[in-house]
């Protein structure tokens, strides 16, 4: 049992949780997106700086719970510097990952720690949340995205 | 013989002895025993509700009202009892006062719909608490989209969550058409004074409307005592089945409101261009109802007096006062609602522990508790928080589940400082 819980929130988890990095409205921004997860009034938003096709800047505000606090805090680590097919292609990889637990290919770095997630199905959305609405930030889009 | 004072009620271990009544409660989750603390939510079904959609299902099973054969007799005098069952539950006046709803959302939203929109105009204003399930707000906002009326909100003083009645003579004026007002919060466990807030309506002739959603199951109801012009209840939150509820009105308030839904049921007759209307209350039953709901219903309030509607009421109120008492000595929980004369609802933050990672960590150790908004999203704003955790009670709930609850807190709070 604790086993399990452990498994979900990890220390890295923890620890972005409380540190969250890249925590701050982005002066440069010329992408926004906002993510709502109506079941617990939770929010994010995403700003990105796009130079062309690549993401040269990226950080995030918001409450929300320790998985999607950590969740959108790793995911502007890992999508600084990626382009935008590049940053698809992790987000098909990072839902794999949270909804069976594993995902081919490559390591996935810090990423790995939200395999534990799957085991909790309530609790999908709030891992993948941040990354809806980084996706909806890197295609542009202006309306808030929506676990629902 | 011995000195001991006899209690005119039985004490609380004979209600736990109830528990053998709900099979669902007798089950590990996760490896522990079930602590089922998310009564506010929906509650357990007895045995004898089960049985009885079970019987109905097997012996009696017939569409309603039309029919001339024996088991459709059957199945409409089962229908029609559970009816009657209904308006003694709540006392009504007559069986008329009672009609069959999917629960207190559709019984709102039939209110809204019907008396709402033959009686409200442009400016005229709705007045609602703070305090109200979305289910009691946004039937109102839908409305008052339709008419052009106004809402007002009857203030809640924060985080011990009363309402602010000293605002009430500002509030509750000529102009108000409604007052729709919760009977017990379903976030902060306020028990509000109905019969007060129905008394002062009456005499400005404005319309009231109680939500009873948390309260029907919980505490003895009297519709002539609190004197409202309707009240809402669901029966999944009183022993009974999900997707059955009732909406007592007043019975000349329903004969002077317009139907809702048009369909089989409630008509008096169909010509190609126009019909007539059946009397209250299967003027607002279009359709086939839901029967084995119904009769479910009708078992659970059985049940629920045959365990004695004041002795509930009474071990809510001990189960959540230790309750209160025990929680209010954990370093870094945020209680919200009153202190005392509270429902056996409490709602919480810890420290910085969001909701959902309290709750989802609450269920690895067997506790069934709730985080979010408990849909009262414009309360949280008001009390300036995004969420909250919180445990509900019932009957069948002891403490020593309340016991185990709060060391289980503990061990939550230790897990998040690790």
């Amino acid at each position: 049992m604790l086993d399990e819980l452990n498994d979900l929130y990890q220390q890295v988890i923890l620890d972005h949780s409380r540190s969250p990095r890249n925590f701050r409205p982005l002066a440069s921004a010329n992408r926004t997106a906002q993510g709502q997860n109506p079941l617990c009034g939770d929010n994010v938003t995403l700003y990105l700086e796009m130079a062309g096709d690549v993401i040269k800047d990226i950080s995030f505000q918001g409450s929300g719970c320790a998985i999607s606090k950590a969740s959108a805090s790793i995911l502007t680590e890992a999508l600084k510097g990626r382009t935008r097919a590049e940053a698809k292609a992790l987000f098909a990889r990072i839902h794999e990952l949270v909804t069976t637990g594993e995902t081919a290919g490559a390591d996935l770095g810090k990423l790995a720690v939200f395999a534990g997630v799957h085991k909790f199905p309530a609790r999908v959305k709030c891992a993948i949340l941040p990354w809806h609405a980084a996706m909806a930030a890197v295609e542009g889009k202006d309306q808030p995205v929506s676990t629902e | 013989m011995t000195a001991n004072p006899v209690s005119p009620q039985r004490p609380p271990a004979a209600l736990e002895s109830l528990r053998a009544d709900f099979p669902v409660l007798d089950q590990t989750v996760n490896g522990r025993p079930l602590i089922y603390f998310d009564n506010a939510a929906t509650t357990q079904k007895p045995l004898a509700v089960l049985a009885a959609l079970d019987h109905y299902y097997r012996r009696d099973n017939a569409n309603v009202h039309r029919g001339i054969h024996e088991l459709s007799n059957r199945a409409t005098a089962a229908y029609e009892a559970a009816r009657a069952r209904t308006a003694a539950f709540l006392n009504a006046r007559s069986t008329e006062e009672i009609v069959f709803t999917r629960g207190t959302t559709e019984a709102i939203n039939l209110v809204a719909n019907t008396w709402g929109n033959a009686q409200l105009k442009a400016g005229d204003r709705i007045l609602l608490t703070e305090m109200e399930h979305h289910s009691n707000i946004v039937p109102w906002q839908l409305l008052a989209q339709r008419t052009g009326a106004q809402l007002v909100y009857l203030p809640v003083t924060g985080d011990d969550g009363l309402l602010d009645l000293g605002r009430l003579d500002e509030l509750l004026v000529p102009g108000v058409k409604l007052f729709a007002f919760t009977h017990v919060s379903n976030t902060l466990g306020t028990i509000n004074p109905v019969a007060e807030l129905c008394e002062r309506a009456r005499q400005l002739g404005i319309v009231t409307l109680v939500d009873a959603a948390q309260s029907a199951g919980h505490l003895p109801l009297d519709v002539q005592a609190i004197g409202c012009d309707f009240l809402a209840l669901s029966g999944h939150k009183l022993c009974g089945p999900t997707g059955i509820g009732a909406l007592y009105g007043r019975k000349e308030r329903l004969e002077a409101m317009p139907p809702w839904q048009g369909g089989g049921d409630m008509i008096a007759s169909v010509d190609f261009f126009e019909s007539r209307w059946n009397t209250v209350p299967h003027k607002f039953e279009a359709g086939t109802p839901d029967i084995a709901g119904a009769i479910g219903l009708a078992a659970a309030m059985d049940y629920l007096d045959a365990v004695g509607r004041e002795r509930i009421a009474q071990h809510d109120r001990e189960l959540v006062a230790h309750a209160v008492e025990q929680l209010s000595r954990v370093n870094g929980l945020r209680l919200f609602g009153p202190r005392t004369g509270r429902a056996g609802v409490v709602s919480f933050l810890l420290n910085e522990v969001h909701a959902h990672d309290l709750v989802t960590v609450a269920d690895q150790f067997g506790v069934a508790l709730r985080g979010g908004h408990h849909c009262n999203q414009p309360l949280m704003k008001k009390l300036g928080v995004m969420s909250t955790a919180r445990a509900s009670f019932y009957f069948y709930n002891t403490r020593a589940e309340v016991d185990q609850f709060v060391a289980v807190l503990r061990e939550i709070q230790k897990f998040f400082a690790q």
